[in-house]
């Protein structure tokens, strides 16, 4: 096993020709009969996650950063894949060489979630026991499984304790699970935009998501990988999405009321506006990309996703007194509002942990924590130069 | 004033007086850090574990990015969440006079820091009393610099009333100094004799009494 992770993470992130390439790289574990058990009770094997690794893991293995990703994210969250890729991974602008998540300096490690349809196990996955996809069969996961899923994941590349989790969204879901579940691996955590638990109004969205998927006759109860698909119900889950990562304001200055290649209105119903234009292409790339079915397995496992619940928040717990956090929010973000990083802030504080907290002035809703944002990059940048001093001892 | 005359660090001169008061490696909680100089040279000469509230976005960057652990937010909102006994020591430089309740405020504190250290500008100094006197109108000094119809500081404070105040409310004076500041408060020195008249800032620390 450790030969293995040590071949694993001598390799990546090479710089060629100036552009850094990584590797896509796969684990596979609980192979029956040791399946892993999930929340919902029920088991689950084999499960492979995809997984990129970027910089060296030091020799106290103690620079580690694990980057969890959001809704529809994958592991390839920075550099290129191959070398005439158009486009760098998602996250590019923040993960690299002498970038705030500098790679010359810490091991950073991104991984699919399960359940998704990027590399790892999810419901479009072959069932090994049946030949063909999960579909509806697949098992319901939570955030919680997929950290479990995680944890192996950093096990098998003998990391014992993490640097920093950072993510945002239901990627920051991920960062407060490995929080409770898991504290003595953790040193310090970055949820970005993200909630303890989801609200009312996200759920919302995510059923209206959901229902636009399930009311497309080619969804066909979940078992539709021998046709074309919910292509249209698809689109339509993710047009919703992208209005609720906007904001009014970012409509307004995006968009306005301005048309879409013509001078004036249309007395029809082909689309006149540029937002109708926007969310309708956002909507087509998202079919080409996506699985329908990771879409009802993901959002409702963000649906699922309560830290409150019980007795009393999870984040209580004396182990996190020991972790240090930082959290942030945008100002227009009306998915995760501030609110909700304040109560995420207010439960820390009482438990004793270290906490930093930063509402960032950002017009663009939640989609402000993936864009190009100098005071974002100020933030982590200074974040993790403070933990790496006090944990990784120079 | 020795200790804080030694090490000299560029920061404003009543700071200084309350950095030579904290103890080595005592957890601290600053509230209005600013840029976090106070933090930083405590982290730095004190190996003391500091927090800082402060309001503005781009000073609590500067803090972070200095590697401070500071949250964006209203001091008195912010401190309510603490638990007992949170912190050794609570400061409240220069903001005292901005607070409605400073009595409510004060009792809080105590509850999550064993002593507060406050500072504020003194509202009996003689040119303050002067510029009353013969002009007539509030006074506007280096330490008050606002008119009246735009001043942050709704509580007038002085030295001698602060003190009655604190034995009014049952909080103990553990420790007190009186300066006189110079260039942009940045320079001063500890005034021993008929300190209401000739103080610019008072500073004290407090602690519940037993």
């Amino acid at each position: 096993m450790k030969r293995d992770s040590e071949e694993a993470v001598a390799d990546c992130g090479t710089k060629r020709s100036g552009i850094l390439l990584v590797e896509r790289k796969y684990f596979t574990f609980a192979e029956p009969p040791h399946e892993m058990v999930l929340d919902s009770g029920a088991r689950l094997g084999p499960i492979t996650l995809a997984y990129e690794t970027l910089g060296e893991l030091n020799e106290d293995r103690s620079n580690a950063i694990l980057v969890l990703h959001a809704f529809s994210g994958d592991s390839h969250v920075a550099g290129y894949l191959r070398e005439n890729d158009e486009r760098p991974g998602w996250w590019d602008n923040m993960v690299g060489p002498g970038k705030p998540v500098d790679t010359d300096r810490y091991f950073v490690i991104c991984s699919n979630i399960l359940g998704s349809c990027m590399g790892s196990t999810g419901p479009s996955s072959i069932n090994p026991r049946t030949g063909r996809p999960y579909g509806l069969s697949f098992p319901m996961v939570t955030i919680r499984d997929m950290v479990r899923a995680q944890k192996h994941l950093i096990d098998h590349l003998g990391i014992s304790r993490i640097m920093c989790l950072i993510g945002g969204s239901v990627g920051g879901m991920q960062v407060l699970r490995w929080c409770t579940d898991y504290p003595e691996m953790v040193v310090s955590a970055i949820p970005l935009a993200t909630t303890t638990r989801h609200s009312a109004q996200a759920i919302a969205f995510n059923e209206v998501a959901r229902q636009a998927i399930m009311a497309d006759p080619d969804w066909k109860g979940g078992d539709y990988y021998d046709g074309p698909g919910p292509r249209h119900g698809l689109a339509v889950a993710r047009m919703i999405g992208h209005v609720t990562y906007l904001s009014d304001e970012a409509m307004r200055e995006k968009f306005g009321r301005r048309l879409q290649s013509r001078r004036s209105l249309s007395y029809d119903f082909g689309g006149d506006f540029q937002v109708e234009s926007y969310l309708r292409h956002q909507g087509e790339k998202f079919v080409d990309r996506f699985d329908a079915n990771s879409v009802l397995y993901i959002t409702k496992a963000a649906d699922y996703f309560d830290l409150e619940a019980g007795n009393g928040s999870s984040l209580i717990n004396e182990a996190l007194a020991r972790v240090s956090f930082l959290v942030i929010s945008f100002t227009s973000d009306w998915l995760y509002p501030t609110y909700q990083a304040r109560n995420l802030v207010s439960v820390l504080k009482k438990n004793g942990s270290d906490v930093s907290f930063c509402e960032i002035e950002a017009p663009w809703g939640h989609d402000a924590f993936l864009l190009p944002n100098p005071h974002l990059d100020d933030l982590i940048s200074g974040f993790l130069d403070r933990i790496y001093n006090e944990h990784c001892g120079q | 004033m020795n200790a804080a005359d030694e090490q000299a660090p560029r920061m404003r001169f009543d700071l200084q007086v309350i950095a030579s008061w904290i103890e080595p490696g005592s957890r601290v909680l600053d509230l209005g850090c600013g840029n976090g100089d106070l933090l930083l040279y405590l982290k730095e000469h004190k190996q003391v574990r500091g927090t800082g509230i402060e309001l503005a976005e781009d000073k609590v960057i500067r803090c972070i990015e200095r590697g401070l652990t500071v949250l964006q937010g209203d001091f008195r909102q912010e401190v309510r969440d603490y638990p007992e006994g949170r912190f050794d020591v609570v400061i409240l430089s220069q903001t005292l006079q901005q607070v409605l309740d400073p009595r409510e405020l004060l009792i809080e504190l105590l509850r999550i820091g064993g002593r507060v250290i406050v500072s504020f500008p003194n509202f009996s100094h003689w040119l303050a009393r002067l510029q009353l006197l013969f002009t007539g109108q509030a006074p506007v000094t280096n330490q008050l610099p606002y008119e009246w119809y735009n001043s942050p500081n709704v509580r007038v404070i002085t030295i001698k009333d602060f003190k009655r105040f604190l034995r009014t409310i049952g909080v103990r004076l553990v420790r007190e100094v009186a300066i006189n500041t110079h260039h942009h408060d940045l320079e001063g020195n500890v005034i021993h004799r008929f300190t209401n008249l000739r103080a610019t800032y008072g500073i004290m620390m407090l602690e519940k009494a037993s």
